[in-house]
């Protein structure tokens, strides 16, 4: 059994025990581009941080990650299609969900916007204090008695760009790297379509577009930050609900946001995918919301799909050593 | 406000972040009430009931802006003797003629003074009155209200500064609002007193010495046959909190889309010419002595008319235009009668408008009762249609609605229709005018495709050749074109060849005795040594730079940011700004220190542009005598207006009262519990014909067939009447289809499903579209009984990528009686699950609802 030993101990298979390049799979990962293997001097990594609390639901961020990125239109009778506009007048899909016609993230659709509807227990007058500053989003708390009113929450989802990205670590071709950055990318020439990828999200972002085969999910445009701009829809964002900067400053950032929402009474107001101890190592999109993450159709504890891998495979090394060794074990004990 | 101008609504909820309260009052729940601290449902149609209740709220408790009322507005003004009130007359003004529905305004005036109604209406007073009927059959105009401009005036009124008197204007508005109390406000808004208390105590909070408060609005205010009146509810209320005039207060309009208030600073409106001076009148001989003389007042900056006027028939018609000729006064066109769009498009199914030119607009959907525009279409010689995409207006000869149920025929319709596809604003080069009165220039980024031209390409040319054609004509008619100046530089080439864009504004911002640009208006001359095609907007190519390209960085310039672009009048950001300091030019406070008196230096001084005579000081009386800017006291901020004072009180101006009092809309399903006489607005401008009707009276046997109330309305995703975004993928995968925003206890009355279909239906059309059910919508209680809102998007027509029936098929045509804008944000409807008949089985659906409505004669 010292083989199995010395195996169990190789710590890059472990990934829950500190290894030469730190947690690759799992866990506090503070430079995901060096342990990529970038060399020190490069970028420092840049992120999303998405306030829902200033999101006015304009989507203007979908339109613009379109133009920018030239997307297809998400439409059985989009420009080019020859289905054409349906007989019954619906022709790009109506879907009932409020004013979120775009549904979910998908290999089309790098930001959604979705809109919550929602009779919450009436705020009470703290809207009107004028004595405090800051604040004063959908959401603040405070006793009315049995009066009910509506909120609509209004939120930009993204690919997170997982500290651990599972999405990259079964990509097979190389295809999805990391980037200097610190981003997660597809490289659509290398892309070959296997689509392990899409399963391999523990949020269900990445997606094979239809026609075309190959795997598609947001670039935070690389090719914007070469040329030192912003992604897209962090540009057109008019209420800088999308922010978009060095992850450690949106961190503090987003810190001081929340506390200042605390003091004016949202007592709601909660990150998203900002802490590097959670199942992915903290995502490199994190949000600030005003509910549950399930309210938004976002996973409350989402984590990593191949942090088991190391303990699968030292399980699947364990099986085959004992498959080995028994029938090892029947052709000694059939030649005695 | 976050719908319709989300980039704007940017600085809402930037000022929410430094601590701004947000208050949104509207008949539907959108993304701004989403953002807003407090979101006040309120029944459509009766926003004067809740301002008004605000007004007396703020009379009532005494908490205006004691000094600011007394110094500033006109409330120790004395109105006539002969005055009388809607709580006098049962919901009338004194003046009112039954037969013409139109009122005689002499009795609103001031005891001692004549003011005179601004603009067109001014100078239709200077000669013998006319009720109604001009020449040609046609209406007599009414007033188009000076935008920058108040009413001129002679004399000096009667004044009563300890506002006791009860004829001045202070106790008869008291007076006039003292019944629009909080449970009034409940019974007609359905708003509850508690949040009525929150509404009130929040903005007189925030108003004062120490605080401002903004009101915004957006079209759908003025989309009333009130529409002028509740603008002029809430301009009391700011006068009377002291927030106009200062950092942080005001109104703001929200305009409709890009550059509408560059469309009305340089009008394409029919009775008005460039800066708001009216357009001349053809019902009496008037020389440009007598047209000045009838129409700039004394005192104020309208004052100097002559030389605005002189100006721009320099600018117009160059060499030609000569002290001798009057500057070709006469070349101008005049008006000989009511040609607003509405009427325009009567006056074409009756066949007596052959030609039309739509731009940039599309009526065939986005105008109310949009088949009795496409009636006018039909039965045109020709029609020209500029735009970016086929739009339902260019098509509606081939598959418009009235082909689908017979009513016309392709074969029958000899409109010759041109149409020609227009470059978008990212291929022209050019300035928007936004809402703040700020031109921004934008450079053309990409050259325009295919046939694609901009609209100085076009006008450009057509004028060429009209005039070419015109060269040799000896006919007078002629002299005008052969006379206008037209010789811009070009750039690009050949077929592309266009006037520089620059050399427009420069010919509109004018020229001086040295062919110099002008740094300003206060420098134009009557003597005809100065040219200017537009003197409100004289200074924005100062120093021969084009001032409205700059773009100065936020971060590297104080608040005002002075220079991000260039606002009319003089770069100035704030209108009124002498009234951010008190009468002896001391700032009201610290904190809201924006212009004072520099005793020192002799001048005003502060952070803008100031709106006074520069050197004036705050105790400067003017001497007998004086006129225009030397007319104006030193501490009479409102400049404009001819007694320099905010007007509580409208003498004149106004064709529907000279206070505003709330009057249900043309169709609602209550009646008006503040005057039970006079339900709707009794000056509102009606045309009472087939294909018009308006539905029954509440309380009519006949009024339960359309039992609830619409409303239009637009969604971020998609743009007016879907010339710019129906046509673009990314647009409408996010808004695709048309829809109708329901309550769940509506959806249960009638049977509706979420998703399924729906139509609804007026005595003028059906639309169907999908049924939303939302508990954003809800019903309210008012007038003693549930009212159901339906909420309907007029984005959609039977053209483009996504396809929908038009929301302004339902509406009828009827108006409000100042600016001739047509009521579409509140109608009564009826709402039936399924989708609507199609083809001659519409024809005869409508026709049944009409029956029983009693609308239409049983066959």
């Amino acid at each position: 059994m010292t083989e199995l030993t010395e195996l169990t101990e190789r710590p890059e298979l472990t990934g829950r025990t500190r290894g030469p390049r730190g947690n690759s799979l799992y866990g506090p990962l503070a430079d995901p581009s060096a342990d990529a293997g970038y060399p020190a001097g490069h970028p420092p990594r840049v992120g999303f941080f998405t306030d829902t609390s200033v999101c006015i639901g304009c989507k203007a961020c979908e339109v613009a990650c379109k133009e920018w990125n030239a997307l297809p239109v998400d439409s059985p009778a989009g420009p080019g299609d020859p289905a054409g506009p349906g007989a019954d007048g619906d022709v790009l899909g109506l879907t009932g969900m409020s004013y979120d016609n775009t549904g979910a993230l998908g290999a089309s659709t790098y930001r959604h916007v979705a809109f919550i509807e929602q009779t919450v227990p009436a705020r009470t007058a703290r809207g009107v204090d004028l004595g405090m500053p800051g604040s004063g989003p959908p959401g603040a708390d405070g006793d009315a008695g049995d009066a009910t009113e509506v909120r609509w929450l209004m939120s930009s989802d993204v690919c997170k760009h997982c500290t651990h990205a599972a999405c990259l670590d079964v990509c097979p071709t190389g295809a999805l790297i990391r980037t200097e950055h610190g981003t997660v990318l597809v490289q659509d020439d290398i892309c070959n379509g296997c689509g392990y990828c899409i399963p391999a999200c523990p949020y269900g972002v990445i997606d094979q577009r239809k026609g075309d085969g190959r795997a598609f999910k947001c670039t935070m445009c690389q090719d914007r930050l070469g040329a030192g701009l912003m992604p897209a829809c962090a540009t057109a964002c008019p209420t800088e609900s999308i922010q978009f900067g060095p992850l450690d400053e949106l961190r503090a950032r987003a810190a001081q946001r929340v506390d200042a929402l605390h003091a004016a009474g949202v007592s709601a107001a909660r990150l998203y995918g900002h802490d590097p101890d959670d199942g992915v190592g903290g995502a490199g999109a994190f949000f600030l919301l005003l509910d549950e993450p399930e309210v938004y159709g976002l996973p409350p504890d989402p984590v990593v799909t191949t942090r088991d891998l190391p303990s699968m495979w030292r399980h699947a090394a364990a099986a085959a050593l004992t498959v080995a060794g028994t029938v090892a074990a029947a052709f000694l004990g059939a030649r005695r | 406000m976050a719908e319709a101008h989300p980039v704007g609504f940017q600085w809402v909820m930037e000022a929410k972040r430094r601590g701004a309260t947000v208050i949104h009052v509207d008949p539907r729940f959108t993304r701004t009430s989403a953002m807003a601290d407090l979101y006040v449902p309120i029944r459509a149609g009766t926003d004067i009931a809740f301002l008004g209740g605000l007004i007396n709220h703020v009379l009532s408790t005494g908490t205006y802006f004691e000094e600011y009322v007394r110094a500033y507005t006109n409330a120790p003004m004395i109105v006539r003797k002969d005055f009388r009130d809607t709580e006098d007359l049962d919901g009338l003004f004194s003046g009112f003629h039954e037969q013409s529905a139109r009122y005689d305004v002499r009795s609103w005036q001031y005891a001692g003074a004549d003011v005179e109604a601004s603009a067109g209406r001014r100078d239709e007073l200077a000669g013998p009155p006319s009720e109604a009927g001009g020449p040609g059959g046609h209406e007599a105009a009414d007033a188009e209200q000076a935008g920058s401009g108040g009413a001129p005036f002679r004399g000096t009124p009667t004044r009563d500064d300890s506002m006791q008197n009860p004829r001045c204007v202070f106790q008869v508005l008291k007076r006039h609002f003292a019944r629009y109390t909080p449970e009034m406000v409940h019974e007609i808004c359905g708003i509850p007193p508690e949040t009525f208390a929150r509404v009130a105590d929040a903005l007189v909070r925030n108003s004062g010495r120490e605080r401002t408060t903004t009101f915004a609005y957006a079209v759908g205010w003025t989309h009333h046959t009130v529409g002028v009146q509740y603008i002029r509810t809430a301009s009391i209320l700011q006068s009377l909190l002291g927030n106009v005039g200062r950092p942080g207060g005001g109104i703001l309009a929200l305009r409709g889309h890009a550059s509408i208030q560059g469309s009305t600073d340089i009008p394409t409106l029919y009775d008005l010419l460039p800066g708001y001076i009216p357009m001349p009148n053809a019902q009496r001989e008037q020389n440009l002595t007598d047209f000045v003389e009838a129409n700039a007042g004394d005192k104020g900056f309208w004052g100097d008319m002559d030389a605005y006027v002189v100006s721009l028939l320099k600018a117009w018609f160059g060499d030609a235009a000569t002290k001798e000729n009057d500057f070709c006064f006469d070349h101008l066109p005049r008006l000989d009668g009511d040609h607003s769009t509405f009427h325009t498009v009567m006056a074409q199914i009756e066949g007596k408008a052959p030609g039309y030119f739509v731009i940039g607009e599309n009526p065939a959907v986005g105008t109310a009762n949009s088949r009795m525009q496409r009636l006018g279409l039909a039965n045109l010689e020709w029609l020209v249609v500029r735009d970016l995409n086929m739009i339902e207006t260019a098509t509606f000869w081939k598959d418009g609605p009235e082909i689908e149920t017979g009513e016309l025929r392709t074969e029958d319709i000899g409109t010759e229709v041109f149409f020609l596809p227009a470059a978008a604003h990212t291929e022209k080069d050019g300035t928007f005018t936004n809402t703040q009165r700020l031109l921004q220039w934008r450079h053309k980024a990409i050259e325009p495709t295919g046939d694609r031209r901009s609209d100085l390409w076009f006008y450009y040319r057509l004028g060429r050749r009209i005039k070419d054609k015109l060269a040799a004509s000896s006919d007078p008619r002629d002299r005008p074109v052969q006379d206008l100046t037209w010789d811009y530089p070009l750039h690009g080439s050949g077929d592309r060849a266009e006037p520089v864009a620059e050399s427009v504004l420069r010919e509109i911002n004018g020229t001086g005795p040295d062919g110099r640009a002008l740094s300003g208006y206060t420098e134009l001359r009557a003597d005809g040594s100065t040219t200017c095609g537009c003197w409100i907007y004289s200074g924005v190519y100062a120093d021969e730079v084009n001032q409205s390209a700059r773009r100065k960085p936020a971060a590297e310039q104080d608040l005002v940011a002075a220079e991000w672009g260039w606002a009319w009048p003089m770069n100035r950001r704030i209108l009124y700004n002498r009234a951010s300091a008190d009468p002896e030019g001391r700032p009201w406070s610290e904190r809201k220190a924006y212009m004072w008196w520099d005793a020192e230096a002799g001048r005003w001084a502060g952070r803008d542009v100031v709106d006074f005579p520069a050197t004036t000081p705050p105790d400067y009386v003017p001497p007998e005598g004086a006129r225009a800017a030397a007319a104006i006291g030193g501490a009479e901020p409102f400049v404009m207006q001819s007694d320099g004072r905010a007007w509580l009180f409208a003498p004149a101006g106004l064709a529907d009262g000279p206070m505003p009092a709330h009057y249900e809309p043309d169709e609602s399903p209550v009646g008006n519990a503040l005057y039970p006489k006079q339900r709707a607005n009794p000056a509102r401008r009606r045309f009472d014909r087939p294909g018009n009707r308006s539905h029954p009276e509440p309380d009519t046997a006949a009024a339960g067939v359309f039992p609830f109330v619409f409303t239009t309305f637009r969604v971020t995703e998609q743009h007016t009447a879907g010339g710019m975004s129906r046509w673009s993928g990314y647009l409408n995968e996010l808004q695709p289809a048309m829809f109708l925003e329901v309550s769940p206890e509506l959806a249960a009355e009638r049977g509706l499903h979420h998703g399924a279909w729906a139509h609804v239906v007026t005595a003028r059309s059906a639309v169907e579209g999908r049924v939303l059910v939302t508990e954003r919508a809800t019903p309210l209680r008012a007038g003693g009984r549930t009212v159901h809102q339906i909420g309907i998007p007029w984005h959609w027509g039977p053209n483009g990528l996504s396809t929908g029936d038009a929301a302004n098929e339902l509406l009828g045509v009827t108006l409000d009686p100042n600016v001739h804008i047509m009521e579409t944000k509140a109608a009564t409807c009826d709402i039936v699950a399924g989708r609507r008949p199609r083809g001659p089985a519409l024809v005869e659906y409508l026709a049944a609802y009409r029956r029983r409505a009693g609308l239409e004669e049983t066959p």
